[in-house]
């Protein structure tokens, strides 16, 4: 873990420990069950922003997506009677496709990732609004789906799967992005994708890869987020989303520039920014701040942390005058 | 030998500018000791030192990016403690730095006026464009430019660009232009185009301080060289007593025994190893390159910057499509669409930019050795440190990089141990055919001479080497043959016994060669 996780870590406790000792609430089964619930969906999206933005890209489409996919999850089940095990992969297969879409556009056309996943973020809820005609997408009175209902909605020991789900795709995607061939490609390129073509690296399917791992884990989220909702409007379903998932790796130490950011530090942006919007309901704060409070928090967090980098660099500086001025002294 | 005292009394002008017993540290390092210079008007200072003797801390302290901690500087005949950037510009001292400041997305005169644009009448603050022009077409016309002043800076080539610079250090009326590596980056005919542009300066009577590795150009245009070795001055010497070999044993105290020269050839050279079949690249689209390098020799590439040398570099290495012709293998056909391609051919390009392409310089030494060959250190597609270590540990010793370790941040070494790391990352992993572009530029001489080693091994161990170097010394002593190339074809291939400057020259330049 690095330094600028490990003060993350003991942000999130501080704050923790200051909301429940004014209100007690918070720290019950029920309110850390809900919250870590939010930090299992939202944590699954943050994780397939992370994979982009390390290339130096980002995804804006992620909330349309999650709206879209979840149309389609909802009414492929209980509208056209298809199977939950044959409906999932078929969505997760569709979040791959649209990843790859962007990817390729990005990498073989030369787009800008901005400009393609903003076109996508408006392309996708139009579909997704037409697709319903505007109406609302649900499960008919009665209509129960048990064993599906128990993976993403049901809990485990107390534990909420969800985040149990969020849990077992960090530690997989940790070992990719930290240990593996193509995590290190994909810091190269983020770094300096010109010298990584010189180095020999195929860097546009590698780019290509990144978007589609974070169109399958949107659409695996996007899941989720149906099933925990079990009715989506699809005019307001997911909106912002892809905010949340930016704000929680920009918090996570990530650069928009790229090459730069750790999968622990995306988790703990997730839980930083659940456990704000938990304080602002828990300290009676009016929820239409809610997003007021996220704002300033991120761009404080961002400010001390680049402050904190700049006192650093000057410290180090004055020691190091300082050392070589006795050395000199010494001669 | 000391020719210090015989530049005192050479006249009796009073000097531009003069520093007395500057000094200056840095954490552990004496960067400057006590160092004394005198520049008188119009007269042309060769400084030359090797990487580290303290000519970037000199040119800091003049430009008044730092102040010396002892030491006088009298510019003008006003005394300074130090100097600040703002007094430094405002006596008259402009630089021209190695890396060009030019706005590529402006027009020339814009470039030129920065900032000090002339501006019309009234409350808006407008640019007056018209005047930006005509103010600046005199300067161009005294630094000899061929173009004109609404030229975008991104049509134009290196030289043209230098010359820009010093348009922009004359319109700030300068009295002293110090020009750092001027010609580093250039071929021969604009090296001569810009050594006239200094020629013509001095006759204006602006001082000049010229910064270079290429000796032979200090040769010519320096009335006194000025040489400094380990932040102290190692000597001075008068016009008269300029020469190439009094120079390098000044800047490294001792003379050099193989100067600056790779090996013989051990072998005689094989078979075609890697060959260009009427390709065509995006510098001349409609003139087809035939050429071929054999195994076991080094085949220097010689031509003036933009004659498609570096286009034809990248084509063979699959960075960039060639838009027509074929290219060849050990006599096999051979397509690549990508640097992948060629690397998995065994074929690998030491790229011209070694900051921007040649490696990363944000990760390890050892993480840029195995980067392009990442899947050797991995098991089941994870990666291995050791694996990772072992092999930077090999090359490091091999090459002599000097490091504290494997894990340095390769953006912290100097430019010869850069470059050495670039060589490591392909000599890993075994090279059938090595391009290199510009690998010694910018390098001191003793990491030249350790890279020229490097190259000749490679080619007695059985690799084509093939060398693109704009720098003539280079090209003649290091290759076994000489390819020179001229508005996109190859003009002519010289052999050992036709090596001539004359005759690389007239081949640069579309003759025949005697």
């Amino acid at each position: 873990m690095s330094k600028k996780d490990l003060g993350l870590l003991i942000l999130i406790l501080v704050v923790g420990a200051v909301v429940a000792i004014i209100n007690p609430r918070f720290l019950l089964p029920i309110n850390l069950a809900n919250t870590s619930n939010l930090i299992g969906l939202f944590g699954i999206l943050a994780i397939g922003q992370a994979f982009v933005i390390i290339t130096g890209g980002i995804e804006l489409s992620v909330g349309s997506v999650v709206a879209l996919l979840g149309v389609l999850f909802v009414d492929f089940i209980a509208t056209r009677g298809m199977a939950w095990p044959v409906a999932l992969p078929l969505i997760l297969m569709l979040g791959g496709i649209i990843g790859l879409a962007h990817g390729w556009l990005i990498t073989r056309l030369k787009l800008q990732p901005f400009v393609v996943t903003l076109c996508g973020l408006l392309i996708y809820r139009g579909v997704a609004r037409f697709y319903t005609a505007d109406g609302t997408a649900g499960f008919a009175f009665g209509q129960n789906f048990p064993e599906l209902e128990f993976l993403t909605a049901g809990r485990s020991y107390g534990v909420p799967n969800s985040f149990i789900a969020l849990i077992l795709i960090a530690i997989v995607m940790w070992v990719v992005l930290h240990r593996s061939v193509f995590g290190r490609y994909l810091y190269a390129i983020g770094k300096n994708e010109e010298a990584a073509k010189y180095s020999g690296i195929r860097t546009g399917r590698v780019v290509m890869a990144a978007y589609v791992i974070c169109g399958v884990l949107t659409a695996l989220s996007a899941i989720y987020f149906a099933m925990y909702t079990r009715s989506i409007s699809p005019a307001s379903h997911g909106q912002f989303y892809e905010l949340y998932a930016i704000a929680a790796a920009v918090l996570g130490g990530f650069s928009l520039r790229g090459g730069e950011g750790s999968l622990i530090g995306v988790i703990l942006g997730t839980v930083l920014l659940q456990e704000l919007q938990n304080l602002v309901n828990l300290l009676g704060i009016p929820s239409s701040l809610n997003f007021a409070v996220m704002g300033g928090v991120i761009l404080i967090g961002v400010l001390v942390d680049q402050q904190w980098g700049v006192y650093r660099e000057r410290r180090l500086m004055l020691e190091a005058t300082r050392k070589g001025a006795a050395s000199v002294a010494a001669e | 030998m000391n020719y210090s005292d015989a530049s005192i009394g050479a006249s009796t002008i009073a000097p531009f500018l003069s520093l007395e017993g500057v000094r200056k540290t840095y954490p552990g390092v004496v960067a400057l000791d006590g160092f004394s210079l005198e520049v008188r008007p119009g007269e042309v200072i060769g400084l030359v030192g090797e990487n580290g003797a303290g000519k970037s801390t000199l040119m800091k302290i003049l430009g008044g990016v730092t102040t010396p901690d002892t030491g006088t500087i009298i510019v003008d005949g006003v005394a300074h403690d130090g100097l600040t950037v703002e007094a430094s510009i405002g006596s008259g001292i402009a630089f021209v730095h190695q890396e060009l400041n030019l706005f590529e997305n402006l027009d020339v005169a814009a470039n030129i006026f920065f900032g000090r644009e002339p501006l019309r009448a009234g409350p808006l603050r407008l640019v007056d464009r018209v005047r930006l022009r005509t103010l600046a077409a005199p300067l161009l016309k005294r630094v000899g430019a061929n173009f004109s002043a609404d030229t975008p800076v991104s049509a134009l080539s290196l030289a043209q660009q230098q010359m820009v610079e010093i348009a922009k250090a004359l319109s700030i009326e300068a009295r002293l232009v110090i020009l750092d590596e001027p010609t580093s980056s250039l071929p021969l005919a604009e090296t001569d185009k810009l050594l006239d542009v200094i020629k013509a300066l001095k006759a204006d009577g602006i001082s000049v301080i010229f910064i270079s590795h290429r000796l032979h150009e200090v040769e010519r245009v320096a009335d006194r060289v000025v040489v400094l070795r380990d932040g102290m001055l190692a000597g001075t010497l008068p016009k008269n007593a300029i020469n190439h070999d009094q120079m390098v044993k000044l800047m490294i105290g001792r003379m050099l025994k193989e100067r600056e020269k790779a090996a013989e050839s051990a072998r005689p050279p094989g078979a075609v190893a890697l060959s260009a079949k009427a390709v065509r690249t995006s510098a001349y689209p409609d003139r087809p390159v035939d050429l071929g390098v054999r195994r076991g020799e080094i085949l220097g590439l010689a031509g003036l910057v933009g004659s498609g040398r570096t286009e034809l570099a990248r084509v063979l290495f699959g960075i960039e499509k060639s838009l027509g012709g074929a290219l060849q293998l050990d006599g096999k056909d051979l397509v690549l669409g990508s640097a992948a391609d060629a690397v998995a051919n065994g074929i690998f390009l030491v790229p011209e930019d070694r900051k921007l392409t040649g490696i990363l310089l944000d990760l390890s030494i050892a993480q840029n050795i195995s980067l392009p060959n990442l899947p050797a250190h991995a098991r089941r597609s994870l990666v291995s440190a050791r694996a990772e270590a072992v092999t930077a540990e090999k090359q490091k010793r091999n090459l002599g990089i000097k490091a504290p370790s494997v894990a340095t941040r390769t953006g912290s070494l100097s430019g010869g141990n850069q470059q050495k790391v670039v060589l490591a990352k392909w000599l890993a992993m075994s090279p059938k055919v090595m391009i290199l572009d510009e690998p010694t530029r910018g390098i001191d001489i003793g990491a030249k001479a350790e890279i020229y080693g490097l190259m000749r091994a490679l080619a007695d161990a059985g690799v084509a080497v093939l060398m693109i170097s704009s720098d003539m010394e280079e090209v003649i002593g290091v290759s076994d043959r000489i390819a020179v190339m001229h508005e996109g074809q190859i003009s002519g291939i010289l052999d050992k016994e036709q090596f001539s400057q004359e005759n690389v020259l007239l081949l640069a330049v579309g003759k025949q060669p005697k």
